[in-house]
């Protein structure tokens, strides 16, 4: 009788701890939003023609080897005739500039690029053609894993990022945690919640019905909570996009994505 | 910004092959159903309404597009190589305004 009872309790015991053991936050790596998405947009996403993020890709293309400005320069004229110079760069972006003193994304350096060196006007952050020049560069790092440096002279807006991500605000009070990390999987409405990653932006989005940057995702992600949106480019959210890259370590870049 | 259209198309193929042939546009297609949020009004349709694909000036499809086809329309079909020549494709917007391309084939 005594016998059974211990037998009885070492097999509850063993129990609770599989109980315990399962309900233990689980270290996986973070699955790209490519992996929650349908067969249908995977399909457009895996063939280079039926994704329509590559007529941007092509006018990056053409405005690499465009001369423009005062300098009579164009970006081929520095960086080579074909893009294979950018092979690997833009997964390590945003990185420090010590010019600036802050972090700058790919964007902000192409428009540093077309200001200083080029002596041309500044591209709009949410224009064709700098959506074409981010998508055409992120694309030559395609299928390299985002590796971000979050030491040194960025640790401190790598901070800043975090902070912003785990901040709750808008009418909602909600972070940026409360979906992408401990909802990753479940569906909000008719969307499906992903870990949050920036590895396929610049995306085409299907609700949009074009190409847009990370920016405007988080723009559009402040603004279904309720909080007021940062402007894109603004220094909150390139600091959020080193704290997301930094996230999507190892992930394989996958710009310019299809998303729904 | 314009964006030229994107066509696929086999340089060459043997004789009876089913080759595919792809085509992706750029455009907007405004259903003619949105309102402009500011002035309340309907922003006027503007859609692609026509597409055609013609083989050596032999009409080889067409189609006629309505306002539920999303932006950027992709279109996708087969066709069976009998002989060497130019694949011509034309779209049609409501404004009459066509945007065309080209891509040859040979066939061995």
């Amino acid at each position: 009788m005594k016998k059974t009872s211990l037998i009885k309790q070492i097999v509850m015991f063993a129990g609770f701890g599989v109980l315990v053991a399962a309900c233990a936050p689980k270290e996986e790596a973070l699955k790209s939003g490519y992996d929650w998405a349908i067969p249908e947009t995977q399909a457009m996403q895996d063939d280079d023609f039926s994704n329509p993020a590559f007529m941007w890709v092509d006018i990056g293309n053409d405005e690499w080897s465009k001369t423009d400005g005062e300098a009579g320069k164009s970006c081929a004229d520095c960086h080579g005739a074909d893009g294979s110079s950018m092979k690997g760069k833009s997964n390590m972006y945003p990185v420090y500039n010590k010019d600036d003193k802050k972090l700058r994304s790919i964007q902000d350096e192409v428009n540093n690029c077309r200001t200083n060196r080029m002596k041309a006007k500044a591209w709009k952050w949410e224009s064709d053609q700098m959506l074409g020049m981010a998508a055409f560069i992120r694309t030559q790092s395609r299928d390299m894993p985002i590796n971000v440096a979050v030491d040194g002279d960025a640790a401190p807006f790598f901070e800043a990022g975090k902070e912003f991500y785990e901040t709750r605000r808008g009418g909602l009070d909600m972070a940026c945690t409360h979906c992408h990390v401990d909802f990753p999987g479940v569906k909000i409405r008719a969307n499906v919640l992903t870990n949050g990653l920036g590895n396929g932006f610049p995306t085409y989005r299907l609700k949009w019905q074009k190409i847009g940057s990370l920016h405007r995702r988080f723009r559009g992600c402040n603004k279904n909570i309720r909080a007021q949106p940062f402007k894109q480019g603004s220094d909150e959210y390139t600091n959020l996009e080193l704290y997301l890259n930094h996230r999507a370590k190892g992930v394989m870049n996958e710009s310019p994505s299809v998303r729904n | 910004m314009a964006k030229k259209p994107r066509v696929k198309v086999p340089k060459s193929a043997k004789k009876g092959e089913q080759i595919q042939i792809k085509t992706l546009i750029s455009h907007k297609m405004e259903t003619g159903t949105r309102k402009n949020k500011k002035t309340g009004k309907l922003i006027p349709r503007m859609i692609i309404n026509t597409f055609s694909c013609s083989f050596n000036g032999k009409e080889l499809l067409k189609a006629t597009l309505h306002p539920s086809v999303a932006a950027n329309p992709y279109f996708a079909f087969y066709a069976k190589a009998t002989e060497s020549g130019t694949f011509d494709f034309v779209w049609t917007d409501d404004a009459g305004k066509t945007v065309s391309a080209s891509s040859k084939m040979t066939v061995a």
